[in-house]
């Protein structure tokens, strides 16, 4: 039976408004609600299923970012994660953190924890990349099931239907495997008090980027990060004659 | 900016010249038919970055295409690769042909359209070359500078990417469309090579069929949100889309529901678009749909709840019951 690994991540709250700090250095984090990933609920969900299913007989939760992403890692054991896998990366090398390094530390853990099938949300909703799966997929020279709505699991060989742009597409792919969750996926369940309790007492292994010998040099400088243009304020039009009027004048219709 | 001269100056002697050479493989994404109008953008942010653009067309069947890219205005050669272990498009084979072709020539920059295509295959690229991807860019300020969003959009990031090679997708409503004419670049074959994967393969694909016009290229976008209620009554919008020549788009919520397939979702984490008019009807403008319509031109909503924040945001706004509104304004028009 597979052995899966889940990467999750902490970001701040989907339903947070986010404010740019003054100086442009990035978004103000401190004293703002934080969660899990979306999609990353999603793909310990469909661990969970799995190992429900009897498809998995573990399922390793692993976190890389400051002491809060013990909470994180908390919460998927929570929901069913046997154990969890925190790497912890703080300061500095936390602030340049990127996919690139993410994708390596999930990629020696694989192999190291011997998994068969690492899955992961499609993209944080933080920076929005949606690159770790794919990377870890080409550093471990392992299929990729990207943005999947639907993975059935037959001895081994996957079948996974993915969101493409047109619509949906299906592929199968070997394990072992790297799969991105999209929102369709499943739904994922709520962890319950017991659920919460017994979490408590589930495995972390704290480890630190050393232990894995996995290069840490900032890829990317940042350079700035501002507020988007704010769009002018609009009118609110008393009827529908009046909004076909203004579109015809601007050359809408 | 002394680095990026200095490593100019590095680069040109290589090549001998005393221009910044910078060159540029965009991959093209097409169906075998037709090349995709999103590669058009991507092609433009390549003339941006400067110097040579190279396309490279691997598929199937993709004679036609290459020719079809050949024409397009600024490429200077187009690679084809044509193989049955490209078929579906499958980043598994793709990759190591652009690791190959990367070897060959020696671009600075790898481009691709940021489509659930382009997303799946270049960060693939991207681990085997080692380098860290920057993801559906927005803006090019140097050969090595890019602005991006983040936070669904609420945020705007310009970053210098340090890597050798800089591997870029592209959002395309943020770039003009480069026309596929007055190019008369040479066909070449890409390298070859053993590209068959045998860990994976492509079954089908189920496209949603449709007469209206693609979303994330269309002029107008009539959208649809939780208060259309059914997907029975989406009817209502395709009516009024179709007089309006517009593509239909949905919110999370309408697609979450079961309302319309998710391919027309807007958003985050759906298609990006920025018509220049752009229909919200029935639509609250959660920040997740907002990031993928905030850069429409014209906003125009319609919702029956005057504190909705679709409204913040709307050009024009109807405070209107859509049952009522939706059909006269169609009939109207």
């Amino acid at each position: 039976m597979a052995r899966v690994l889940v990467g999750v991540k902490r970001v701040i709250d989907y339903a947070v408004k986010i404010r740019v700090k003054p100086d442009k250095t990035g978004v103000i984090t401190d004293g703002v609600k934080h969660s899990m990933n979306p999609f990353d609920e999603i793909a310990i969900e469909e661990a969970v299923r799995m190992k429900e299913k009897k498809l998995v007989q573990e399922i390793i939760a692993v976190s890389c970012g400051p002491t809060q992403a013990q909470d994180t890692i908390r919460t998927a054991l929570a929901m069913g994660a046997d154990k969890g896998i925190h790497v912890e990366i703080s300061g500095a090398e936390y602030e340049t953190l990127q996919p690139i390094h993410v994708s390596k530390i999930l990629a020696k853990l694989a192999q190291e924890e011997k998994a068969d099938l690492v899955i992961i949300g499609k993209q944080a909703i933080d920076d929005d990349c949606n690159q770790t799966a794919q990377m870890i997929g080409g550093y471990l020279d392992w299929p990729t099931g990207t943005f999947c709505s639907k993975v059935e699991n037959n001895n081994g060989e996957l079948t996974v239907t993915r969101e493409i742009d047109g619509g949906l597409e299906v592929i199968k792919m070997k394990m072992p495997a790297v799969l991105s969750t999209d929102l369709r996926l499943n739904e994922p369940r709520y962890a319950t008090l017991p659920n919460i309790m017994k979490a408590k007492k589930k495995p972390i292994k704290k480890i630190t980027p050393k232990d894995l010998g996995v290069d840490f040099a900032a890829r990317i400088e940042m350079l700035s990060v501002e507020e988007p243009p704010a769009r002018k304020g609009g009118v609110i039009l008393p009827d529908i004659d009046t909004l076909i009027g203004k579109l015809k004048e601007a050359g809408h219709v | 900016m002394f680095t990026a001269c200095f490593r100019t100056l590095k680069v040109s002697n290589k090549y001998g010249l005393l221009a910044r050479y910078e060159s540029t493989l965009v991959i093209a994404e097409h169906n075998n038919e037709i090349v995709l109008p999103i590669t058009c953008n991507a092609l433009s942010a390549a003339k941006k970055i400067g110097g040579d653009v190279t396309v490279l067309v691997a598929g199937n069947k993709c004679k036609k295409v290459a020719e079809t890219v050949s024409k397009a205005n600024g490429v200077s050669k187009v690679l084809v690769a044509e193989n049955d272990a490209f078929k579906g498009f499958l980043p598994e084979a793709l990759t190591p042909l652009i690791i190959a072709t990367q070897n060959q020539h020696k671009f600075t920059h790898i481009l691709a359209g940021a489509t659930a295509f382009g997303k799946a295959l270049l960060p693939r690229v991207a681990a085997k070359l080692d380098v860290s991807p920057v993801s559906d860019i927005i803006g090019i300020k140097t050969a090595d500078t890019f602005v991006r969003t983040i936070y669904a959009g609420n945020a705007i990031q310009t970053l210098k990417c340090k890597d050798n090679v800089k591997v870029i997708s592209v959002r395309g409503t943020a770039f003009e469309a480069v026309p596929l004419e007055g190019g008369s670049a040479k066909c070449e074959p890409a390298p070859n090579g053993e590209y068959k994967s045998s860990l994976v393969e492509f079954v089908k694909q189920e496209l949603s069929k449709s007469d209206r016009p693609e979303l994330t290229s269309a002029k107008i976008v009539v959208s649809g949100g939780r208060g259309m209620k059914s997907g029975e009554n989406f009817k209502l919008l395709y009516s009024l889309a179709d007089k309006l020549n517009a593509a239909v788009g949905a919110s999370r919520a309408a697609v979450d529901a079961g309302f319309v397939p998710n391919d027309l979702q807007v958003g985050q984490t759906g298609k990006i678009v920025a018509p220049d008019l752009y229909i919200a009807v029935g639509i609250s403008g959660a920040i997740q749909h907002l990031a993928g319509m905030k850069d429409s031109k014209i906003i125009v909503a319609i919702n029956k709840d005057p504190e909705a924040p679709i409204f913040q945001v709307a050009d024009y706004g109807l405070v209107a019951d859509l049952f009522k509104a939706v059909p006269e304004l169609t009939e109207k028009l």
